[in-house]
């Protein structure tokens, strides 16, 4: 329910790569989301906003952007847990480029998710029988904890050694990678393997965790990530890479 | 950093870690028994012992060192991955010449 008597203070990110933040008052609502703020300056403030949703319950991942200086999922993260004294400084996901406003372009993203081989390859064909993977499974165990991933990027944003490495695939693509190396129906381990083990793959992170900090799925890619590490190492001792 | 670089700057520094624990004995036993450069000399020269230890202790700085700076280069200054390694690679001989220079002046008889 609206309350006429406050008002937050917005700070709205309006350009492209260059740009600056622009101020809005907006009306202060109980269980007001970011994302509900950011709708509501541009049905009822500026209608020329650019900013990218779909879902709004926390599953498309498609909401995110940088608040008060750290990424978030903007409809699942409520103004009064993160608004400072009455004011939000909303912008675009770092680590990407700003097509517009709170609008970032998302292909260098998913491009390193190709890179890091992220798509199943599968073994069998239509005709085989369903493969049975027992859920007890080691493989199956490490896969679940780490196949949640809605591909927010919020990880990515949030991640320094992407800011500093252009060819670092990033906590996303890694985490990607190692669900399928524990896949046991799936026939690209091998490229997969060369691939994360290669420059700019889980041997470029510094372990700062701040993917895990923030990852709304409450995932660890940083754990995928040393998991990698390990695989990678064993396998360059055996002489397979 | 790929898996090789990984690799081998991880079995460089698990070298390093009883190599820099018994230095560290070596320098608190030196300076506590008071021995001059004269008394040192004489342990040292023509002593394979030493010399295994010191020149595995500069191969393996050699080694460490030279991929961790070109991590460093790589990552903050505006150099390629390629110049870096050039660099890192020359820091590699650096560091290898006057640790090797330095072992050969004391262990040599």
């Amino acid at each position: 329910m609206a309350d006429s008597r406050s008002e937050l203070t917005v700070l709205l990110w309006r350009g492209a790569q260059e740009g600056r933040y622009e101020t809005y008052k907006v009306p202060s609502c109980e269980n007001q989301t970011v994302l509900d703020i950011v709708t509501f300056v541009q049905r009822h403030l500026d209608p020329t906003l650019s900013y990218r949703f779909a879902c709004r319950v926390g599953m498309c991942g498609s909401c995110a952007m940088t608040v008060n200086g750290r990424p978030r999922w903007t409809c699942r993260t409520h103004v009064a847990t993160v608004a400072k004294g009455g004011r939000l400084k909303i912008g675009p996901l770092a680590n990407l480029p700003v097509i517009k406003d709170l609008a970032t372009d998302l292909r260098p993203f998913f491009d390193k998710w190709q890179e890091a081989k992220g798509a199943f390859v599968p073994s069998q064909t239509r005709n085989d029988d369903i493969a049975r993977v027992r859920p007890d499974s080691a493989a199956r165990i490490a896969a679940d904890a780490a196949i949640e991933c809605i591909n927010c990027a919020i990880c990515y944003a949030a991640c320094d050694t992407v800011r500093w490495n252009s060819d670092y695939l990033g906590p996303a693509a890694l985490n990607r990678a190692w669900t399928l190396l524990n896949d046991e129906r799936d026939a690209g381990n091998a490229e997969r393997l060369r691939a994360v083990a290669a420059s700019g793959g889980c041997h470029a992170c510094h372990s700062h965790q701040s993917c895990q900090e923030l990852c709304p799925q409450l995932l660890n890619p940083t754990a995928s990530i040393a998991a990698l590490k390990r695989r990678t190492m064993w396998a360059y001792l055996r002489g397979e890479l | 950093m790929n898996v090789g670089l990984y690799v081998w700057q991880r079995l460089t520094a698990a070298l390093m870690v009883p190599l820099v624990l018994l230095h560290v004995v070596v320098i608190f036993y030196a300076t506590r028994k008071g021995l001059t450069a004269a008394d040192i000399l004489a342990r040292t020269r023509g002593s394979l012992a030493w010399a295994s230890f010191y020149g595995a202790f500069v191969v393996a700085v050699a080694v460490h060192a030279a991929i961790g700076v070109r991590n460093v280069l790589a990552e903050w200054s505006p150099l390629k991955s390629r110049d870096a390694g050039i660099l890192a690679g020359a820091f590699s001989v650096l560091l290898f010449l006057l640790g090797g220079r330095a072992v050969v002046a004391v262990v040599l008889p």
